[in-house]
């Protein structure tokens, strides 16, 4: 068996050599074709619709159908779209909402998940994998019927917003009492949501990171006389950094172009990004502004975006590289 | 080492609570007697009989069902493909792209990829006439585009996991490039291939945004019947589409869950076994 696996790892070390199979795949065609089709499909739906809208938030409006021109006796480069962009208050405060709400929801993810994360590479293993089970059984229910649970609880007869209500009359002097407190239609609302809904992608990235950590590097910390709280301030917390990136990136990205959260419990007067682009094209059927404002939250997010696909690629490596 | 895992236990508590105590308050909720969804007024099953009482929730579900299965079946072979290219094939004329468009579509917010599909077809129907309008078809065809990179991810880092000597030794042993595609290649990407035909399924299957950038009129999904009806505010009948919605997906997760034990357990019996009938 060794003598085998030995010959035949040849290729898998030398990329430039293609073993027998893999020369056979590639003669009869089928590597062209396996590259080929999922690579036309993903340029004809994915590449081609994201070009035409970059090309499109340089187009002029026009009161045609579809409503929009290019060149012709207007600029072929049109920038007026950009320029609303940045100095129309509404696009800027659309912008500050948004990233607003996901950092705060991206930090509150981190603030629970990290203990959770970590409290999950302490228990047993049976307890573990009933508990991963938990954290991922959210996941696969209806996202809408999530956010369609908290509204239930937030609205202002509910029996837990009744609770928290009490709560808070029991703690303030009498004539601060309140009858309830407004939580739907507002931010924070948002907030409270976006952490349930993405809580389990902070969660998830986190303890594969943690999990692989070397618990014996803690117990030399200990026992060279380290407090636990210090252990896990200056080992724990350092080896975990890519797990709190890859966590942090997969709620702050989806959290800030959130369409149906702050459409169902936020404030109606304080929309964010994902609904102005919406209203643009809809409403206003000004298709280059939407198109702008496409470009704009796109171009916000490139960062941490090329962030995440660099982390996501050295993991690869790193999986790949692992026996 | 006690006094953090006491603090760390209490989170985990605290966390489970925050996860669970909104669908639990969900599915009592569902058999509340009073018209007003959050005060309770006694024991009822009323809503889940008026939950079907005209065919509107069937047919959504029907029409969700039948986009989820086409869409997910399409979308595990274009993207077990594109895993395949990308594990196997190291070096091809546009890789960097290739990457990069299977990656994209994962991190897109989703409204930009529901705007620029829903302008796609737009514009298709302006340059070649189709399609004329929109509805079940150009639905399917954004749920394939943005579910199949899921199917990649998941296929590609199985075959990065796994030897591609196992293929060129079975090469050398002699069998068949066909045999060896059925014998070892297969069965090596097998579960990655069923996971990522599940995982596209219940994407295309929840998916609300995409769904309503790309969908025409009297093509209306499951989640976008509820997203209308939640819009105008708390209604127990939804309550009840929850509860039924969160018994079948969670007695579906903790069956497979199971499956999925017992079938790593056994792997790891045999595997045992076999080293001990080698020594």
């Amino acid at each position: 068996m060794t003598e085998v696996s030995g010959n035949g790892a040849q290729p898998a070390s030398d990329p430039g050599h293609h073993g027998a199979f893999a020369r056979w795949f590639n003669r009869r065609g089928w590597a062209d074709l396996t590259i080929a089709t999922p690579y036309v499909w993903l340029v004809i739906f994915f590449l081609v619709p994201f070009l035409i809208v970059v090309a499109m938030s340089v187009a002029t409006r026009t009161p045609t159908s579809p409503p929009f021109s290019f060149g012709g006796e207007h600029p072929l480069i049109n920038t007026a779209t950009y320029d609303r962009l940045f100095s129309d208050s509404l696009y800027i405060r659309a912008f500050l909402t948004s990233i607003r709400n996901a950092a705060f929801a991206t930090l509150l993810c981190l603030l629970i998940g990290y203990p959770m994360a970590l409290g999950l590479t302490r228990v047993s293993k049976s307890w573990r994998n009933i508990l991963l089970m938990l954290v991922i059984l959210p996941f696969w229910t209806s996202f809408l019927l999530r956010v369609y649970a908290w509204m239930g609880l937030m609205g202002n007869n509910s029996w837990f917003n009744k609770l928290l209500t009490a709560g808070y009359n029991m703690m303030m002097p009498e004539e601060w009492a309140i009858r309830s407190i407004q939580m739907m239609n507002t931010n924070f609302a948002v907030v409270l949501v976006t952490v349930y809904s993405y809580l389990p992608f902070m969660i998830l990235p986190l303890y594969a990171n943690l999990e692989k950590l070397d618990l014996t590097l803690n117990e030399a910390a200990e026992d060279l006389g380290s407090r636990p709280f210090r252990v896990f301030l200056d080992v724990t917390l350092p080896l975990s950094v890519p797990g709190i990136i890859a966590g942090g990136l997969l709620v702050f990205i989806p959290a800030s172009g959130e369409l149906i959260i702050p459409g169902l419990v936020g404030n109606p007067s304080q929309p964010m990004i994902g609904r102005v682009i919406q209203d643009e094209f809809a409403s206003a059927r000004d298709w280059p502004m939407a198109s702008a404002v496409a470009v704009g939250l796109l171009l916000l997010l490139v960062v941490p975006m090329m962030l995440y696909s660099h982390f996501e690629a050295k993991a690869h490596e790193k999986r790949a590289m692992e026996p | 080492m006690k006094r953090k895992s006491r603090f760390l236990v209490t989170m985990l508590c605290f966390g489970f609570a925050f996860f669970y105590v909104p669908i639990l308050s969900m599915i009592v909720f569902s058999f509340n007697n009073a018209r007003l969804a959050t005060v309770w007024g006694g024991f009822s099953t009323k809503w889940y009989g008026k939950l079907f009482e005209n065919d509107q929730v069937i047919n959504a579900a029907i029409l969700s069902l039948k986009i989820a299965l086409l869409s997910a079946t399409i979308a595990t072979i274009l993207g077990t493909m594109a895993g395949l290219a990308l594990a196997r094939f190291k070096s091809f004329r546009g890789r960097t792209l290739f990457s990069g468009l299977v990656t994209a579509p994962l991190i897109m917010p989703e409204v930009i990829t529901g705007i620029s599909s829903l302008i796609f077809f737009i514009m298709l129907a302006e340059w070649v006439g189709w399609p004329a309008q929109r509805g079940f078809a150009t639905v399917t065809l954004a749920h394939i585009t943005f579910s199949m990179v899921f199917v990649t991810t998941i296929v590609h880092s199985r075959l990065s996991e796994a030897d591609v000597a196992v293929e060129e030794a079975a090469m050398d042993l002699g069998s068949r490039p066909w045999q060896v595609m059925k014998d070892v290649t297969l069965p090596i990407i097998s579960p990655a291939i069923l996971s990522g035909w599940l995982l596209a399924f219940t994407i295309s299957l929840d998916d609300v945004v995409i769904t309503s950038f790309t969908t025409g009129p009297g093509n209306t999904t499951l989640p976008l019947l509820i997203w209308s009806k939640v819009k105008l505010g708390v209604t127990p009948d939804i309550n009840a589409l929850a509860t039924i919605t969160v018994s079948v997906v969670g007695v579906g997760v903790i069956i497979a869950g199971f499956l999925m034990n017992a079938a790593e357990r056994r792997k790891e019996r045999d595997a045992q076994l076999a080293y001990q009938s080698n020594l």
